[in-house]
């Protein structure tokens, strides 16, 4: 994946670049805006990562430009700023996702490849399927193999979400934005447990487990067995 | 000295500069006016009294004259004039013959008497018998006998020049002493105001200059210069509060960011110094990396609090439905609840609207209950139960999260939800004392509060929130 980084402090663009070519991606880094903003638009990037305060040209800015020159190359914007408003601010001036400084590394790869995945148009699919599990999302079904699983709204809105990133770490946080769309940081153990009850429920009694943890990180579904 | 003198005229030009002065001087020129017109309404009035009257009394007395006349001879006339001409302030009189000759009077006259006509006359005339021969003015009737002698009686206009005269000077004396009273009145007042306005001008630049304690002189007069200096003082105090805060804030910011950081070091010292192994290394960069998040979660509780203290949210306020954030979060917190055995129960008046941000909300309510999971499991087999409930009081909405474990001391319960305060001394428990307070400055910033309450047993958190304002439960996302 082609990655471009925007970011003016040299040693943080170069940490976030470096691993991001460590995990196996392409990515470039523009040290202000107006750079940023000339990469952007005549690269062929599959997500931009764009720090908000950026010298030369705002990062807002920056993503308001290139909106206006029709093109839609996911954006996630980094920022110091972590106020309420300010992640309003951000997705209205047409970033994809906001994140937080200081982030993990692994929660900026997962919200980059979740972005990524966005754009794919294959992601609306009407059903997804890992391994026999399979989720329908127009008649509300869920099956493994031939039998059905009764899910609770919110569990078969979460299966969804992981479903549709298979094969990607989906964190926390992740999670509680896009199945329960609240944005803080849950400070126990609140998400694993759904978790833990979503995978009693798709995982038990059956050979292969298919909803994984990735320490550190986040969690996985994804069909080892292939 | 010239620069007394400079000095003199500034001074004076910042009195004639004030409102209070150019007001003064405005009312001041509305009272001379007054003051002219109502003395010269006066003389006019009074003159035109004194000639009705002198005429009337002319009129008497040249008709008794004209009917002695009429009755007898000349002599008896004559004699008449003569007697009464001699007494005390007595009218004007002489008589002429056609020929113009004086046949009897008391008074000199300076014009022909021939040339008159009947009628009313002011002429100028002389007493013979007085010392002076100033000429005096007298209003005088002119009247034609039947023998053809001509009769004149005339009162002297003395007494009418001395009151025109006086009232002239009453006229003068008063606007003089308007004048002086009004000036005068003028620059005690204007003194005065400037006095108060200098003394709040001092006070204020003494503030600037760094004492910030030092308030407005009030007078205790309650005066507009009193409400005045009032309503800066509140604010001062307003300001002091908040640089209290800001004080208290980075203090504690100093002392809790401090602590966490020193831990961090320290466990990059210890292994730094000690980890001989990769993953003893590894285990030590895991336990800095959590510590460091830790960091940040105090880092943006306090800002919140901080932004809490210092203004409010009402532009990203909207009508949301509060049922929708207390079953989201409810539904977030249920099966951790049920696996702590502390069912979570919610109970909700159906159709209350909030005016809230969501996202803020949403995060006080699973501060709460997140509380209740840490401190509120009973003693007692089965009776933890956590309770949401939300009603509607008096135009406000409660939002209550109630436990049934130890609750808090009621002394304790304002310093709890101060920042940083834990009642758990041993620090057992995780967590930095932040969360209490964090959802105190979320009810404030919504225009609202937090109380806390005693559950008996347990605590019961309670946020006022304001309601919503309109009718529409808005499923705007925040």
């Amino acid at each position: 994946m082609k990655i471009l980084v925007v970011e003016d402090d040299a040693e943080a663009g170069r940490y976030l670049t470096r691993a991001l070519n460590e995990s196996g991606h392409v990515a470039d880094l523009a040290a202000d805006g107006e750079i940023g903003l000339e990469m952007a638009l005549s690269g062929t990037y599959d997500v931009l990562v764009v720090d908000r305060m950026l010298p030369k040209r705002d990062g807002l800015s920056l993503i308001m430009a290139l909106r206006s020159e029709k093109r839609s190359t996911p954006v996630l914007i980094l920022s110091a700023l972590g106020q309420v408003d300010d992640r309003v601010l951000g997705l209205r001036a047409g970033g994809d996702d906001y994140l937080t400084k200081p982030y993990a590394f692994t929660e900026c790869l997962a919200r980059i490849e979740a972005l990524a995945r966005r754009q794919n148009p294959q992601s609306a699919q009407l059903t997804y399927r890992v391994g026999d599990l399979e989720l329908d999302r127009l008649a509300h079904r869920v099956t493994r193999g031939d039998e059905e699983i009764l899910l609770q709204p919110r569990e078969f809105r979460l299966l969804e979400y992981l479903m549709r990133h298979a094969g990607q770490v989906v964190t926390r946080t992740m999670l509680l934005e896009n199945v329960w769309d609240y944005h803080f940081d849950p400070q126990t153990n609140v998400i694993d447990v759904h978790i833990s009850r979503l995978r009693g429920k798709i995982d038990k009694g059956q050979g292969a487990s298919l909803l994984h943890t990735v320490r550190g990180a986040g969690y996985m579904i994804r069909d080892n067995a292939r | 000295m010239p620069a007394e003198g400079t000095g003199f005229i500034a001074s004076v030009g910042r009195i004639v500069r004030t409102t209070a002065f150019k007001l003064s001087a405005v009312y001041l020129m509305m009272f001379v006016f007054f003051a002219v017109f109502v003395l010269g309404y006066l003389a006019w009035n009074t003159r035109r009294l004194l000639d009705a009257q002198i005429t009337e009394t002319i009129e008497t007395e040249i008709n008794s004259l004209a009917a002695q006349s009429r009755q007898g001879d000349i002599r008896r006339l004559t004699a008449i004039i003569e007697r009464r001409g001699r007494q005390l302030g007595s009218f004007i009189y002489l008589l002429v013959d056609n020929k113009g000759d004086s046949v009897t009077g008391n008074a000199i006259l300076h014009v022909p008497a021939l040339d008159q006509r009947p009628g009313w006359i002011e002429a100028e005339f002389n007493w013979p018998d007085e010392a002076d021969d100033r000429k005096r003015l007298a209003k005088i009737r002119v009247f034609l006998l039947q023998s053809g002698l001509r009769l004149f009686v005339g009162r002297d206009l003395e007494e009418r020049a001395r009151l025109e005269l006086s009232i002239r000077r009453a006229r003068g004396w008063s606007l003089l002493m308007v004048l002086l009273l009004g000036g005068f009145g003028a620059w005690f007042v204007t003194k005065r105001v400037l006095g108060r306005v200098d003394a709040i001008a001092a006070s204020s630049a003494r503030i600037m200059d760094g004492n910030l304690s030092e308030r407005l002189p009030v007078s205790n007069t309650n005066d507009e210069f009193d409400r005045l200096a009032g309503h800066l003082n509140q604010m001062l105090d307003r300001i002091g509060e908040l640089m209290d805060g800001l004080r208290e804030l980075s203090d504690n910011v100093a002392h809790d960011l401090r602590t966490p950081l020193t831990r961090l070091r320290n466990g990059a010292e210890e292994t730094l110094r000690k980890a001989t192994s990769l993953e003893e290394s590894r285990e030590g960069l895991e336990r800095a990396i959590a510590e460091s998040d830790g960091l940040i979660r105090v880092f943006e509780a306090i800002l919140m609090i901080a932004r809490a203290e210092t203004g409010n949210l009402a532009t990203s306020l909207k009508d949301v439905s509060l049922e929708e954030i207390a079953s989201s979060i409810a539904e977030l917190y249920e099966p951790l609840a049920e696996e702590a055995g502390m069912p979570l129960r919610l109970a909700l008046e159906p159709g209350l609207c909030v005016r809230a941000n969501r996202e803020l909300l949403g995060r006080a309510l699973a501060n709460l209950v997140d509380n209740a999971l840490k401190y509120g499991a009973s003693t007692a087999v089965g009776a933890s139960e956590i309770m949401i409930t939300g009603r509607k009081i008096d135009g406000m909405i409660e939002l209550s999260v109630s436990d049934r474990g130890a609750g808090i001391p009621e002394d304790d319960r304002e310093r709890v939800m101060e920042r940083f305060v834990r009642l758990d001394r041993s620090r057992a428990k995780p967590g930095f004392g932040l969360g209490l307070s964090l959802v105190a400055a979320i009810a404030k910033l919504h225009g609202g509060q937090m109380r806390l309450e005693d559950n008996a047993p347990g605590l019961r958190a309670v946020l006022v929130l304001p309601a919503a304002s309109g009718n529409d439960p808005g499923d705007e996302k925040a």
